[in-house]
């Protein structure tokens, strides 16, 4: 028997392997390695510090995610050896024929000198974690007033939107417990903007101003000052703060660097459009864990698993792979209030206005805020578990389209 | 597109002030980007990031974020932000006639 081994069963390994199921001639066997007893569903943790959700909803076994006949061995791969074609599990080894890497991005507050200590979860939280945000669930539910720090470390970080729709949702909770007027919200970014791209930095960042949220743009996290509650620039900018709430370094997973596969961040050197990974053929990446310059978010995951499962059935018949995936991403951005927008982009169209996934009818509004938006983003809790993890179609293009969109003055210069 | 002429060298920028063609760069073009931004006169620190950025570039196809700058060049991150102020990953690269560098989204 030959073996498709994959590596990390969170959004895009699971997909995968439930895609390949039935993709596969019969003389090939699959198996994920993940250590982690549960499955958890990321884009919830942006509501649950409000309160909004509950955690023992936003989380499922990790078997019954997938299908049957996939082998699942829960345990951390601690090394890959592409010469030897080979995983090290503590004492043990395992044999691939072909290997994916799907092991993720992951925080790194240890990487900001001062964010881990005495403060840590008491003045200091991040929401990109299950125990982060539950932490800060209870910090804000016993917050009267002060100043709130929403502070990004550095790019990339995965769900690039998530501290925004934290600080709009953070707008919303405040008003509604009424101690909004004692509450200053900034957002501290190291970008020039409020978002990468022009179009869409204009729209949030003006939504940013309309909700009473400071931006500090241009912001590079240097350290944290537990002591006195201030965040300090590289360059010596500083801002006081009475809750932090920052969103760290993000890396790959430990086992990339330990087996010397990473770039500077942990992440997979990938070719952009295949798939494949820039060193070894028989190794694929899928998901957080590349270092491709488009988002970090499980819609990516699922438009670059159509391609992928596409390309492992070629590499499985020595056939040339399918140079398809264009960067595509989709993501609603919750805007508070019980609005989303929706943006949809990829590697060279940054997002624009206009209607979505048809012209006109829509209906879903892109960069635009609207009700069905909110709604759109609660339905893909649904999809999420059963037709995106299932690996099955959903009713998007997998390829983005320009279809629907009004192209401005900034986007077609 | 506007064009802009530095030491006789002229090149065309996008509306952020970037080189629109990488391979229109010439020192004095670095030289009057610098100027521009307010840098005063370039010093051997300067050239280093500048020289690292064109040359990474070149491999990588894409403008080396602040992180792996601060990590390959052997000018550390506090110093980058006293050689090119505020946002030093965009302005090196700017001067070096990069593109902006994406911060990936
Ligand atoms: C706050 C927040 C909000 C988000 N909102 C959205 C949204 O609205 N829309 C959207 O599309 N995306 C959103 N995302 C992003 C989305 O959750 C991720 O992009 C997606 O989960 C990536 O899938 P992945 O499989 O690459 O990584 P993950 O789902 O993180 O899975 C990685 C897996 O690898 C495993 N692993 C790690 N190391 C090892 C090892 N050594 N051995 C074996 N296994 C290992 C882990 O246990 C984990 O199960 C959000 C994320 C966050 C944090």
């Amino acid at each position: 028997m030959k073996r498709l081994l994959i590596l990390g069963a969170g959004t895009a390994g699971t997909m995968v392997a439930n895609k390949m199921r039935t993709r596969l001639p019969e003389s090939w066997t699959i198996t994920v390695v993940d250590p982690e007893e549960k499955h958890l569903y990321q884009p919830d943790l942006i509501f649950l510090p409000f309160g909004r959700v509950r955690a023992d909803r936003m989380e499922r076994p990790r078997r019954t995610t997938l299908g049957r006949g996939i082998e699942w061995i829960q345990e951390a791969v601690d090394r890959i050896d592409p010469d030897k074609r080979q995983i090290v599990l503590g004492e043990s080894t395992l044999d691939y024929d072909l290997l994916v890497i799907a092991t993720g991005s992951h925080i790194r507050p240890e990487e900001t000198p001062g964010i881990l200590g005495d403060h840590w979860y008491q003045s200091v939280f991040d929401f990109y974690t299950l125990k982060g945000a539950l932490e800060l669930r209870s910090a804000l539910s016993a917050f009267e007033g002060g100043r709130v720090v929403v502070n990004v470390v550095e790019m990339p970080i995965k769900c690039p939107v998530a501290p925004l729709e934290f600080s709009f949702l953070a707008d919303e909770y405040f008003t509604k417990r009424e101690i909004r007027n004692d509450v200053e919200l900034i957002y501290a970014t190291p970008l020039d903007g409020a978002f990468t791209k022009p179009v869409a930095s204009k729209v949030l960042g003006s939504m940013l101003g309309d909700k009473g949220i400071q931006v500090e743009a241009e912001f590079n996290a240097g350290e944290v000052d537990g002591e006195k509650n201030i965040l300090r620039s590289y360059d010596d900018r500083e801002i006081a703060y009475d809750l932090l709430v920052t969103v760290p370094t993000h890396m790959g997973a430990q086992v990339i660097e330990d087996s010397g596969l990473g770039d500077h961040l942990g992440f997979v050197p990938t070719h952009p459009n295949t798939l494949v990974s820039k060193t070894d053929d028989h190794i694929f990446v899928l998901g957080d864990a590349t270092d491709l310059p488009t988002s970090k978010a499980g819609s990516v995951a699922h438009f670059e698993a159509h391609v992928l499962a596409e390309n492992l059935v070629r590499a499985t018949e020595g056939r040339s792979l399918l140079e398809d995936f264009d960067g595509h991403a989709n993501c609603f951005v919750e805007s508070g209030f019980g609005k989303a927008m929706l943006i949809d982009f990829n590697y060279d169209v940054e997002p624009l206005p206009g209607m979505y996934p048809l012209p006109v009818v829509g209906p879903m509004s892109l960069l635009k805020e609207t009700r069905l938006n909110h709604l759109g983003k609660l339905g893909f809790r649904w999809a999420y578990w059963n037709a995106l993890l299932p690996g099955r179609p959903i009713p998007v293009p997998n390829q983005m389209s320009m279809t629907g969109k009004r192209e401005t003055a900034a986007s077609a210069a | 597109m506007p064009t802009a002429e530095y030491a006789g060298n002229v090149v065309e920028l996008n509306e952020e002030g970037f080189l629109v063609d990488s391979s229109e760069w010439t020192p004095e073009v670095a030289t009057g980007l610098a100027e521009e931004a307010g840098l005063g006169p370039l010093t051997d620190k300067h050239w280093t990031v500048l020289t690292f950025c064109r040359e990474d570039a070149a491999q990588q196809g894409q403008p080396p974020g602040l992180r792996r700058i601060s990590k390959l060049s052997g000018v550390n991150m506090k110093e980058l932000y006293q050689l090119f102020p505020k946002g030093p990953g965009k302005l090196a690269a700017k001067i070096a006639g990069l593109p902006k560098p994406q911060g990936c989204i």
